[in-house]
């Protein structure tokens, strides 16, 4: 993987080739969904140097602006997959090309920050950013308390560029007791409370560690580092669970612990929505579970996404059914989740909202991304009709204001093979 | 004890189905009766020693009118209606007559298509919950285990097949695994409600027998012995092939005058192997890469046998030409790839790509969340393929779920499309089923109603689920 760094920026200027410039881009006539307020028929969108300035009905064109007519289409906020692996894997398994897991000890593996390995031009980011997402989430596998998550946006840019924050959560995993190395749940929250003590005991005699005054605590220093903002109640733990008991006890840990905490996957979160929404504690799911796939997930259902929204609680719309990998090679999917979610009950504004502003709003970027108005990045998408609908293509893209028009690798491979016998010599 | 004498049993119905074969029965409707076997199975101790039981559940002659019937067989019937009676199609078009007794369903705004089918399932194998005494899915012990059968792991109380029924989907062919080059037989089931596999097993359709390519067997066998590369796959395949084709023989001479000798030895893996070459198995196999499904082709034709279809054929639009010409069904995902090197090339126009070189383009889940929802994969495949700028309609693209996989199982002439005299397998569905918010309303096998979302009464519950899981497969509480 490394090895092949070089080559690949060798790839990224050729492939600056195929970004327009960044410039001033009205977007006219289409059918404006901003999120962060209501529908505007008839809406202007304008981005000046990778910024939005302006959104409305009665919005002047600014002089020079390259007009795209978006008479007839929608335009919405570039979507946000919040749970992925993109940039970190080229190949799932068999080929030595995945840098979403780290080793860690004794299962702990606080201060792993995978987007350190984020690759920009990885291929699948153009088949992502093509589908209309512009802004993932990665985060790290496997462990207790596996790393850091960070958000970043889909354009070829190097690492500093590409990131929006980092990090935006601790990924803590309370239901796999292999992943967690533990034999029950149980032992599992004993370790996290085993944790969090030994942070604060490291948080309140730091210099007493530092100049080893202080008995030495089992774990790396780096990892207790990493704890402290979590420990603290600033960083988000983002907590894998499903049943809903589990879920009382992640919420009463929260609580008891006081650490911020964000619901991963809470199949069964539907059936204690309320208890979710009372805690203010937002959740990602996906929604097409509907499968009893292991006794902590017996109760899952399609409409969970739903039933929490209409409780009160953040969703996230995530892609988490299994099949598909909407984690890397099918990030683009998370349309269809949202359109799968509307499907099953969910409000179509919120289904919008949960794969743009929400996502936004929990990671602390919505100063940045996740809806159209004047301030916010140009991550804007123009969508030939309801971009819930498998019919609907993203007919334009644009990242921080840039359109980038880099066919993914599928594209190339569909164009070889479209007549047969193909050509090895055209691209 | 007990067990020679259950050998002996079926040592002695041998004799007797083998003599029944020469008799030439012709396949009944859709209830139970021995598999009716082909010439060469003359030679095959027992061609049906599991027989189906399955027999259609009570139905009322039902009209559904005034929908839009994509039928699989032609062009899309704009408010039109379907007669089912006696568990057949008796009747389709834009005027037909509603019999005196007809339960008339109204299916305006709504669509009906035929009942889809998923040729690549592993419910009741891999059952759920997916626990590791539910993990019946590989024998992954040695690299050819052709002598186990499907069916023996199937749990018919297993969740995921109502969840299957609630999508639309009313056959299944359930696959062994791909850990090994010759993964056992599979079995094609009706997703209906059974006391045993037996019941749900689709009377007189043909077993499929599961090969797999690639990566996988290697991955698997690697460090055990092999075989460890791609030219050690070729090596297995072939050499069991030649095993097969000795022990053809042997039987084949043995029964053209039992009088003569003593039978042969029976066994189990050759004995399914020499019926691919008897063209009475059907090989179904996993196989991703162009160039490996080309190979393939030619170890067919050294042995002379047929490849029904390559499964999980992410590379078939490369080679779309030739599996067109040779009739080589291709069963593939919309959009699935990159998890592995052989995948590594999925593009989601494949669907689409295949159907227009004339290839048999079939949808296939091997993901029981994928197979409920098998219209939104042809849907998606559709998008793309349109947007390679091939002109495919709803209509060619419904036959991907329908009559395409139909054909690949054998069953073209009962299942797969909306035709007089074909099983009254339909779905009714709430809306476009191209459309993401679109459900299956109701669900008919053989003129019976299986599923209805509106009624949680009409929704099927398994065992595992009372006291378990308390919603049913509709969602409802």
């Amino acid at each position: 993987m490394r090895a092949t760094r070089n080559g690949l920026l060798a790839l990224a200027c050729a492939m600056a080739a195929f970004a327009l410039p960044a410039q001033t881009v009205a977007i006219t006539g289409g059918t404006v969904y901003p999120v962060s307020g209501p529908m505007i028929k008839n809406g202007t969108v304008v981005i000046v140097n990778g910024k939005i300035t302006a959104v409305g009905a009665n919005v002047a064109v600014p002089a020079g602006a390259k007009k795209i007519d978006a008479t007839g289409k929608w335009v919405t906020p570039g979507f946000v997959n919040s749970s992925t692996v993109l940039g970190l894997v080229d190949v799932g398994f068999g080929a030595d090309a995945n840098e979403s897991s780290s080793r860690g000890q004794d299962d702990i593996s606080a201060s792993f920050q995978p987007w350190l390995a984020f690759n920009p031009l990885n291929p699948l980011i153009p088949a992502a950013r093509e589908g209309g997402v512009t802004t993932v989430a990665i985060w790290p596998n496997g462990n207790l308390v596996g790393g850091q998550g960070a958000m970043l946006d889909l354009f070829p840019g190097s690492l500093p560029e590409v990131l929006l924050k980092a990090p935006i959560g601790m990924a803590a995993e309370f239901e796999s007791l292999r992943s967690a190395g533990v034999g029950s749940r149980g032992e599992l929250l004993g370790k996290i409370e085993e944790l969090f003590a030994a942070t604060k005991q490291y948080m309140a005699n730091k210099e007493a560690y530092n100049a080893a005054r202080m008995r030495t605590l089992p774990y790396r220093k780096a990892d207790l580092d990493a704890m402290v903002p979590v420990v603290s109640g600033v960083l988000p733990m983002v907590v894998s669970v499903n049943s809903a008991a589990d879920i009382q006890e992640a919420l009463r840990l929260s609580k008891q612990l006081g650490f911020k905490m964000v619901l991963y996957g809470a199949s069964e979160g539907w059936m204690v929505a309320k208890e979710i929404a009372a805690a203010k504690v937002p959740v990602l799911t996906g929604a097409m579970n509907n499968i009893p796939r292991d006794f902590v997930e017996l109760n899952s259902r399609q409409d969970n996404a739903s039933l929490l929204r209409k409780a009160g609680v953040t969703v996230v719309i995530v892609g988490n059914a299994g099949g598909g990998d909407e984690e890397n090679f099918n990030v683009k999917n998370v349309r269809f989740e949202a359109g799968n979610a509307v499907g099953y009950g969910m409000t179509w504004d919120d289904a919008l909202r949960a794969v743009t502003l929400a996502p936004a709003e929990v990671f602390g970027v919505a100063g940045k991304i996740g809806a159209l108005k004047a301030g916010m990045e140009g991550n804007v998408v123009v969508w030939s009709g309801d971009p819930f609908e498998f019919a609907t293509q993203a007919e334009h893209v644009f990242v921080r204001g840039v359109e980038y028009m880099q066919p993914s690798r599928k594209d190339l491979l569909t164009e070889r093979y479209k007549s047969l016998p193909p050509s090895y010599y055209k691209p | 004890m007990r067990k020679s004498f259950v050998l002996a049993l079926a040592f002695a119905c041998a004799g007797t189905l083998a003599a029944q074969a020469g008799g030439g029965q012709k396949p009944a409707g859709d209830t139970a009766h021995k598999v009716p076997p082909g010439p060469g199975s003359l030679s095959v101790p027992n061609a049906d020693p599991f027989t189906s039981t399955y027999k259609p559940f009570p139905s009322k002659t039902t009209v559904i009118k005034n929908a839009t019937i994509l039928t699989a067989a032609g062009p899309r019937i704009e408010g039109g209606s379907v007669l089912l009676k006696d568990g057949k199609i008796a009747a389709v078009g834009k005027d037909i007559a509603i019999p005196a007794d007809a339960v008339v369903i109204d299916g305006t705004g709504k669509f009906v298509t035929p009942g889809l089918i998923d040729v690549h399932s592993h419910e009741g194998v891999y059952s759920a919950p997916g626990v590791e005494a539910n993990s019946d899915g590989n024998e992954a012990v040695r690299p050819n285990t052709a002598y186990v059968w499907a069916e023996h792991s199937v749990w018919p109380q297993d969740p995921q097949f109502p969840r299957n029924l609630a999508g639309g989907v009313t056959t299944v062919q359930i696959l062994p695994g791909s850990a090994n080059l010759f993964g056992g037989r599979s079995v094609v089931l009706k997703v209906v409600p059974a006391r045993s596999v037996q019941g749900m097993k689709f009377p007189g359709a043909k077993y499929g027998l599961k090969m797999a390519c690639g990566e996988n067997p290697k991955r698997v066998y690697g460090n055990r012995g092999g075989p460890q590369t791609r030219m050690g796959n070729l090596a297995g395949y072939r050499q069991a092939w030649i095993d097969a084709e000795a022990y053809r023989r042997a039987w084949d001479k043995y029964l053209a005058d039992p009088s003569k000798e003593n039978p042969p030895k029976r066994d189990l893996g050759l004995e399914t192997l020499a019926e691919v070459l008897r063209g009475n198995i059907l090989v179904h196999m996993h196989c991703y890469r162009a160039d490996e499904m080309m190979q393939m082709l030619d170890v067919a034709r050294e042995f002379g046998y047929h490849i029904s279809a390559f499964h999980h054929s992410v590379e078939a639009y490369k080679i779309a030409d030739i599996l067109a010409k040779d009739s080589v069904g291709v069963v593939e995902w919309s959009d699935w790839g990159g998890f592995k090197m052989e995948a590594l090339d999925g593009i989601e126009a494949n669907l689409a790509m295949t159907d227009h070189a004339g290839a048999r383009a079939i949808v296939h889940s091997d993901d029981p969340s994928v197979t409920q929802r098998l219209n939104q994969e042809i849907s998606k495949a559709m998008a793309a393929g349109r947007r390679a700028g091939l002109d495919v309609t709803e209509e060619e693209a419904i036959r991907w779920a329908t009559i395409n996989p139909a054909w690949s199982l054998g069953l073209a002439d009962r299942i797969g499309s909306i035709e007089q005299g074909k099983n009254a397998d339909v779905v009714l569905w709430s809306g476009d089923p191209f459309s993401v918010y679109t459900h299956a309303d109701k669900v008919w096998i053989d003129g019976a109603v299986l599923y209805d979302r509106m009624d949680p009464k009409q929704q099927w519950r398994t065992d595992f689920e009372l006291g378990f899981v308390n919603l049913t497969a509709g969602g409802s509480n």
